[in-house]
């Protein structure tokens, strides 16, 4: 077989150099040779992207589970697949993540051992480790499927509804408890983004992420695999998008009110012009978008309104974990370029591995697979290439 | 019963013996370059500071309610009935949540080690549970480090404010911040001009406290929420199977 070099591909290559270097510098001359952190940052982009932006990416997988299964909304059930792939990547890439982020990361497992429950960081960890082994049962059936094992398909049937019922469970749990992780730095978090109700603020935006998420994956993997794009399918996600968009924004600006902020939200500061930024991207752009009913009917106008959300609420996590800081700090932290690449490995990793995963597991519905090999021959290389066309976002 | 140290910057002269019996203590080197360096580091742990001609120690305060205790997953720090706030290397994963939740970011970090734990004056444990005071108030020659029972020296600190209150500035530093701390400070300027987070800011509530009212729910949200989605669960499958168990009978119906 022979591999052929295209522009994308090229870009992969040298986005694996780039973090393999970074790796070295990580694990061989230490974190503080490898990012820009400090004893006023400790907490750097690592954690705000890999760690808050990656579990909040990843969170489409219990919402279609939630909508599909709980529900029984039969409509989106050819979602539920990629859904929980891409959760299921997405847990593992972020344990990727926690391993260079971590100081003697060898040492994860005393998680198990030295258990803390007064901990948010406990509870987080401990959720995603076993949210990570549900996700795993839930994505068996597309390899018993494939290898064409009928039993143990039925056994993990069986299962089924406990498993369902945990994941949703633990999700609640630990995507709530990533803002949990902030209510313990009252004096340090610039009050735009410290407040007692940031738990429920991350439990609603994740809801929202997993809905934006569907749509974007569900779009991009229907250009990258020439597949059939399940126009229904995206209106009904794009009309749930709008209103957890709206259902977020008040609660957003109920808090603000509450809290008594609006007067400080509209004079200018450096934390009000991100704030503004934030709430630009997450509410205004795509909820005025949406509303257009041409908008949401348009396979193109939800792609776009879903893309501006997800980028508003990756604002969010990292005004709240890195902007919210830095007045408390007195300093400005930019990360350095190893902790970017890094990053960047691990979401081209997790771009990769999805589409090597669609290629060989029944991810999508059969019809398309059909689609699929009759019309498109430059998929028989598994690495192909336009899956990375967005790694670099 | 718990042990505290008194910190009266009035009676420091700067010369900075405590730094030196803290490195001697905890095996860092100390020379001069170190010595002028004015902040807490993991190879510093208690810095005098130096500003308008008035000295200031920083070190961690050993809150009552230690937040960096609260938060480690794995339990890394605790507050030993004694009163010092000490910390297991042997547990630790490196999270670093202890040094974003401490409202004094005392804890630091060795960055450059590929094996690095966290340092932060632990108030000399083994010497303080034999009964001797810290190092550093050992060799403080002019007793603005004072040792001793937290009690005493609230009382001792109240005494010197009324006896001199022209001397001070009428509070004790410390005494509510957080709760409370083990480390009490008396000044005639204010600490917040050396870092110290103003007592305004860091309020009088033990920081677990703002986790709690969100952690001691989840013992009852577990089943709860369980239940809702269980009971949803079966509800909406249950639909369906009367959805189509009729469905069936409609077609055996119109087929008869």
């Amino acid at each position: 077989m022979k591999i052929k070099l295209t522009f994308w591909r090229i870009v992969f290559l040298v986005i694996m150099a780039m973090g393999l270097y970074s790796t070295y510098v990580r694990y061989l001359r230490g974190l503080g040779a490898v990012s820009n952190m400090t004893d006023q940052f400790p907490w750097g982009f690592w954690i705000g992207f890999d760690c808050l932006c990656g579990v909040m990416l990843a969170a489409g997988g219990f919402c279609m589970v939630g909508a599909v299964y709980l529900f029984n909304v039969e409509s989106l059930r050819s979602v539920v697949r990629p859904a929980v792939l891409t959760a299921f990547l997405g847990y593992l890439l972020f344990i990727v993540g926690l391993l260079f982020d971590l100081g003697r990361p060898w040492f994860i497992w005393h998680q198990l051992i030295y258990m803390n429950p007064r901990s948010v960081m406990f509870e987080v960890g401990f959720c995603v480790m076993t949210y990570t082994t549900v996700l795993f049962f839930e994505f068996l059936p597309n390899v018993f499927e494939r290898l064409n094992w009928k039993k143990p398909v039925k056994w993990i049937h069986r299962i089924y509804p406990i498993l369902i019922v945990l994941g949703i469970l633990l999700s609640t749990l630990h995507q709530s408890s990533l803002g949990s992780l902030y209510l313990i730095m009252p004096s340090k978090l610039h009050p735009f983004w410290y407040t007692p109700a940031l738990p429920f603020l991350f439990f609603g935006s994740a809801v929202a992420v997993g809905l934006a998420m569907t749509i974007f994956e569900s779009t991009q993997s229907a250009t990258a695999l020439g597949r059939h794009l399940e126009l229904p399918v995206l209106v009904r996600l794009g009309g749930a998008l709008l209103v957890a968009l709206w259902v977020n924004a008040l609660l957003r600006f109920e808090d603000f009110f509450h809290r008594g902020l609006l007067r400080q939200m509209i004079r200018p500061s450096y934390e009000a012009y991100f704030l503004w930024l934030e709430l630009a991207l997450t509410f205004f752009i795509p909820i005025i978008l949406l509303s257009f009913k041409k908008v949401r009917l348009s396979p193109h106008g939800l792609y776009l309104a879903s893309v501006i959300s997800l980028f508003g609420f990756i604002t969010n996590r990292l005004n709240v974990s890195l902007i919210g800081f830095e007045t408390y700090v007195g300093h400005h932290y930019v990360p350095k370029w190893t902790e970017f690449s890094v990053t960047l490995m691990i979401i081209a990793m997790g771009f990769a591995l999805f589409r090597v995963a669609v290629q060989y597991l029944p991810i999508f519905p059969k019809d398309s697979v059909q689609v699929r090999n009759a019309s498109n021959a430059r998929l028989a290389v598994p690495l192909a290439s336009p899956v990375m066309e967005h790694a670099g976002h | 019963m718990s042990k505290a140290l008194l910190y009266d910057s009035t009676l420091c002269i700067g010369c900075k013996q405590c730094e030196q019996a803290c490195a001697t203590q905890n095996s860092l080197p100390y020379n001069d370059s170190i010595a002028a360096e004015e902040y807490p580091s993991a190879h510093k742990l208690t810095a005098v500071l130096t500003g308008n001609g008035k000295f200031m120690r920083r070190l961690c305060m050993h809150c009552e309610k230690p937040a960096c205790a609260s938060v480690c997953p794995v339990g890394a720090f605790h507050k030993t009935k004694e009163g010092p706030v000490v910390y297991s290397v042997g547990k630790c994963i490196g999270c670093r949540y202890c040094m974003a939740a401490c409202p004094f970011s005392q804890p630091k970090y060795e960055w450059g080690s590929l094996n690095p734990r966290v340092r932060k004056c632990i108030m000399c444990p083994d010497r303080v549970s034999a009964g001797q005071p810290t190092a550093c108030a050992e060799a403080c020659p002019t007793g603005a480090t004072k040792f001793g029972e937290r009690d005493d020296l609230v009382r001792e600190a109240r005494d010197r404010l009324n006896q001199d209150p022209s001397n001070y500035l009428p509070r004790i530093y410390g005494l509510h911040e957080v709760g409370g701390t083990s480390i009490l400070i008396l000044a005639a300027v204010n600490v917040e001009e050396f870092g110290y987070p103003a007592s305004e800011k860091v309020g009088d509530i033990p920081l677990p406290e703002y986790t709690g009212r969100v952690m001691d729910h989840i013992p009852d949200f577990i089943p709860v929420w369980s239940l809702v989605l269980g009971g949803i669960y079966w509800i909406s499958h249950r639909r369906a199977e009367v959805a189509a168990a009729e469905a069936e009978e409609k077609k055996n119906g119109s087929a008869q």
